[in-house]
């Protein structure tokens, strides 16, 4: 489709990028920067509510780079609420105030359109440059608070990390498209179908594996993840957690769905074993964690090795399903977490999980509503977290893989050891500090439209399962 | 005519063994500006490769911004910056030497198969001389979504650079 007639299918888009614009624009005028936040998160309702339902066969809109599908629609509502979410946390953020507040806001709106391009990227050059400009945005947002010097440090080992690992994933894309002569995903998989090709998809495939891999978090490509979820300031440390990482995954299903089929089916063993390392890497190391920005680092490393789970049984339609319910379910618990680690550490000052002493005195609704996201971590039904951990352990029993699936219950045994670890300082250990003050309305509303996530997809699990998979 | 030939093909490989052996010395001298004087050489190697592969525009871009921009800012920040110019710095660790053989390994490996594969030639394309107008008529035509992209990518690395390098009020 020519880009004239593709417009009309690309307005929400549209509305997120002029609301990028307005957004520096307004920030020249303005005094009080706040105004930007409720503008940008008006741009995203905006762009929300112009979603429309997806087409039953895929739109290639701007003769094909813009890929719309009912898959691609699903990850633009999913950058959405992140994105939305992200900046409610951030208006009860205090050390973002006079530092660039407006400009953060902006950076959010062009972050939303870039993980856009990402969801509806269906060949190489799309892929790496929208996975680029998320990237790029990451790096400055981790490095935000510019005199800080742990954000710095995060900002800086992102950036090389990431950069490596781009060069790898670009090498690999290199390889694939002298083979292939085409940058389209359904024309490589032609070329790298037949046998005397596989070797040469085969490091494409690996190199992939590394670009996005990094993206994910997943071992061996997860040591900056700690840092960098710990230096960056809390409501960037949310967002990365959550939407880079879904969007990783939603390009790595699309590339093994459309380019590695059948004859590459030695990946699903190699998936599985990265799988079973990354989760027990991030559930062994987030053990001795002190700092709680750091401990939901390593458990989110070791929830991406639980969604891998999904992956490594792939071309079962379970594991697809899987995948997607699970990244929806931790989106919101994720934030949600997150949400209060923000509010709780600007009214503390501390993110030592040693401060959460008896916050169920200091803060009852933080405590009760953070023991709520700590236990959908878990997996402890009637949570969100349950049915997708119910979803992905399903599919790999599907699949007979019994060895990933002993080693995912053992690590999810570990895993409720330490998030129980946290519920305890905050019910069982006597409160030594006074009680904190009332968290910032935007703040409480976005932990309270969180935690209704977690709850509605574990207690109406039919209705959103219906709403995700279509 | 075959000495022509074998000529040109030695010339070639030589280029492109000499822009290697520079790529080295970038991540290996132990001055920065030396460093940075490699990486130029490096750049105009590349840039020599690509006119060897009949892609005129992209070397004249190459040289103009990478080695003309990139590299010239580069230098300036070096010498600059008080006392990072005459220091230097080993660019290497404990980890260098299992990194190496790591390495090795890969290059073996991916060489072996590189070499095995029977890549595929378009006569089409052997031949062909893309021209400036060409590539402009591209890039307004069918891939116009990505350079509208490639923009706004670099309007939002420039608003987030300005806000990286610009002084903050104190706090």
């Amino acid at each position: 489709m020519g880009p004239v007639e593709s417009l009309r299918h690309f307005i929400p888009e549209l509305v997120l990028l002029g609301g990028a614009f307005t957004a520096f624009f307004l920030d020249f005028l303005l005094k009080n920067k706040r105004l930007v936040g409720y503008f940008a998160l008006l741009t995203i309702v905006a762009a929300a509510c112009l979603l429309k339902a997806p087409p039953k066969e895929s739109l290639d809109l701007f003769y094909g780079f813009f890929h719309l599908d009912g898959f691609a629609n699903l990850f633009r509502v999913l950058a959405l609420i992140a994105v939305a979410a992200t900046i409610l946390i951030a208006f009860g953020f205090s050390p973002l105030r006079d530092r660039y507040e407006g400009e953060f806001y902006g950076l959010f709106l062009f972050m939303a359109f870039a993980l856009i391009t990402v969801a509806a990227a269906n060949n190489l050059l799309m892929i790496f440059l929208s996975v680029e400009f998320v990237s790029i945005l990451s790096y400055l947002l981790a490095g935000f608070l510019k005199n800080d010097l742990k954000a710095k440090e995060s900002a800086v080992k992102y950036l090389l990390f990431g950069s490596v690992c781009s060069a790898v994933m670009l090498y690999g894309m290199s390889l694939l498209f002298g083979a292939a002569g085409s940058i389209d995903l359904p024309a490589i998989a032609r070329v790298v179908d037949s046998p005397a090709m596989k070797p040469l998809g085969m490091i494409g495939l690996l190199c992939f594996f590394v670009g996005l891999g990094f993206k994910i978090s997943m071992a061996p490509f997860h040591m900056w993840a700690p840092d960098v979820y710990e230096g960056a300031p809390t409501p960037v440390t949310a967002f990365l957690t959550v939407a880079p990482k879904a969007l990783g995954f939603a390009v790595l299903m699309r590339v093994l769905a459309s380019v590695f089929g059948e004859s590459y089916r030695d990946w699903r063993q190699v998936l599985m074993w990265l799988s079973i390392l990354t989760m027990t890497l991030g559930n062994l190391t987030a053990i001795s964690q002190t700092n709680i920005k750091r401990f939901l680092a390593y458990s989110s490393i070791a929830q991406a090795g639980y969604i891998l789970m999904g992956l490594a049984v792939f071309p079962s339609p379970l594991g697809k399903d899987g995948v997607l319910i699970y990244l929806f379910a931790y989106l919101f618990t994720n934030l949600g977490a997150f949400a209060v680690v923000s509010s709780v550490g600007d009214r503390t000052g501390s993110d030592e999980i040693a401060s959460y002493s008896g916050l169920s005195e200091r803060a009852p609704v933080s405590a009760a509503l953070m023991t709520v996201f700590l236990l959908s971590l878990t997996g402890i039904p009637p949570l969100a977290g349950f049915l997708a951990k119910y979803y992905v352990f399903a599919a790999a029993v599907e699949a007979r893989f019994i060895t990933l699936v002993v080693v995912a219950a053992v690590n999810s045994a570990v895993a409720a050891y330490y998030y129980f670890r946290v519920i305890r300082t905050m019910y069982l250990v006597p409160a030594d500090q006074p009680a904190l003050p009332k968290p910032p309305v935007s703040a409480a509303a976005v932990t309270w439209l969180m935690a209704a996530g977690v709850l509605g997809i574990g207690l109406f699990p039919g209705f959103f399962i219906k709403l995700i998979l279509g | 005519m075959d000495i022509l030939n074998f000529g040109i093909k030695v010339g070639i490989y030589a280029l492109m063994a000499g822009t290697l052996v520079l790529a080295v010395g970038v991540v290996t001298l132990r001055n920065l500006f030396h460093s940075a004087l490699c990486l130029a050489a490096t750049l105009i190697g590349t840039a020599a490769l690509y006119l060897v592969f009949h892609a005129e525009f992209l070397a004249a871009v190459q040289i103009l911004l990478y080695v003309g921009a990139v590299v010239t800012v580069i230098i300036f920040a070096i010498m600059l910056t008080e006392h990072i110019a005459e220091r230097s710095v080993a660019q290497r660790n404990r980890q260098s030497l299992p990194a190496l053989l790591g390495i090795l390994v890969l290059i073996a490996v991916t060489g072996r198969i590189l070499l095995k594969t029977p890549w595929a030639v378009n006569p089409a394309t052997v031949g062909a001389r893309v021209t400036v107008a060409d590539l402009g008529a591209a890039l307004m035509g069918t891939y116009v979504f990505p350079f509208e992209l490639v923009s706004v990518i670099l309007i939002a690395a420039l608003i987030g650079a300005v806000i990286v390098a610009k002084k903050e009020k104190s706090s």
